[in-house]
């Protein structure tokens, strides 16, 4: 295989560093606005009153069983979360246990702590990482809106600048309980999506001539 | 436990064999020029009776007027330690020399100081920001930091 050479490698330290300042500055540029949540299908559908089909349901079902979580935890809710995977709060039980070491492999992000802007790239990575269908749990006071450290230099003012979160779990840091709630909230959440994506209307051609 | 050397014991040590180095002696503290920060520390670390070969930490206070840069180092031997102060006055370009040649350890804490007060620490052999990025505006750690 040949190797493609329009990609340039960098071996200097200083000049690393200096491009892993520019594309820090450009995160942090890019993400002055909050990314909104993905749930205005949510409304849609309960507007539309749509039932879903058994396809749907099946895939939902699939889906919302077997939440496998990249490893993304930056900081110290990630004991509150390994609380919650060990014995005693025992996440297994509703299926959310697995966690991958590779994002390709997840589906779902449990963003356990601060987030510095060092971090964001790294994090907006993993997530870009992670296949579709994927959703994204922001954990604790600082993955929602920074928490204590709002108005530091350093920190990003909650998850959602950098990628869309579906579930909030309040909490500084949150019980494994609320963690566990919040993993059966999305569950619920999925379970209402339509995984089936419509089909255009094509006009029956046996029902042209009848009224 | 560790028992925190007496300056005034220390000072006069230091008086007879670098005049003019030490500026004052707190209760427990010796502050000294920075020009003669080397020689007094390897002092400290070497000579016979003192051996302060561990380096607790490195830190450093934003006084506005002045920087001071704080070493506390133990001595493993004789279970003592001692606070080695330095101040530098200016604010645009305050540099302090670097101990990194007498204490391996102090070179990531003297890049964390380098980063967060903008501290210049001469004759360190790799001397930039640790934990913000290239291109972070000012020196956060400062009193006069605004965002």
């Amino acid at each position: 295989m040949e190797v493609s050479s329009d990609k340039e490698y960098i071996y200097d330290a200083a000049e690393l560093d200096r491009h892993e300042g520019q594309v820090i500055e450009e995160v942090k540029a890019g993400s002055r606005e909050i990314i909104p949540d993905p749930d205005a299908w949510l409304d849609e559908d309960l507007k539309r009153n749509i039932l879903l089909t058994s396809v749907d349901w099946v895939l939902d079902w699939a889906r919302r069983s077997s939440l496998w979580t990249a490893i993304c935890f930056p900081a110290c809710c990630a004991f509150e979360f390994i609380a919650a995977e060990g014995p005693r709060f025992d996440m297994s039980r509703f299926g959310m246990e697995i966690l991958r070491a590779s994002p390709r492999q997840a589906d779902l992000m449990i963003t356990a702590g601060t987030l510095t802007w060092k971090m964001a790239p790294n994090v907006r990575r993993i997530y870009n990482q992670m296949p579709d269908p994927k959703w994204v749990i922001a954990m604790g006071a600082c993955g929602i809106s920074g928490g204590i450290f709002r108005s530091s230099y350093s920190v990003v003012p909650g998850y959602n600048r950098i990628i869309p979160v579906d579930v909030y779990v309040p909490g500084c840091p949150p019980r494994p309980e609320a963690l566990i709630y919040a993993v059966q909230m999305l569950q619920k959440k999925i379970g209402k999506e339509k995984a089936v994506p419509d089909l255009p209307k094509f006009s029956n051609p046996l029902q042209k001539g009848k009224k | 436990m560790t028992v925190a050397l007496s300056a005034k014991e220390i000072i006069s040590q230091l008086n007879a064999k670098f005049p003019g180095a030490a500026e004052e002696a707190g209760a427990v503290s010796v502050l000294v020029k920075s020009d003669s920060l080397p020689a007094v520390a390897e002092y400290l670390k070497t000579a016979e009776g003192l051996k302060f070969e561990y380096l607790n930490y490195i830190t450093a206070v934003d006084y506005y007027s002045y920087f001071e840069v704080v070493y506390q180092m133990t001595s493993l031997e004789s279970n003592r330690s001692v606070v080695l102060k330095t101040r530098c006055y200016t604010r645009d370009n305050p540099t302090v020399p670097s101990v990194t040649r007498l204490w391996q350890g102090a070179d990531f804490q003297e890049r964390e100081i380098y980063d967060l007060m903008g501290i210049t620490f001469e004759g360190h052999p790799n001397l930039k920001r640790i934990f913000l990025w290239d291109g972070f505006p000012g020196y956060p750690l400062r009193k006069d930091f605004n965002q």
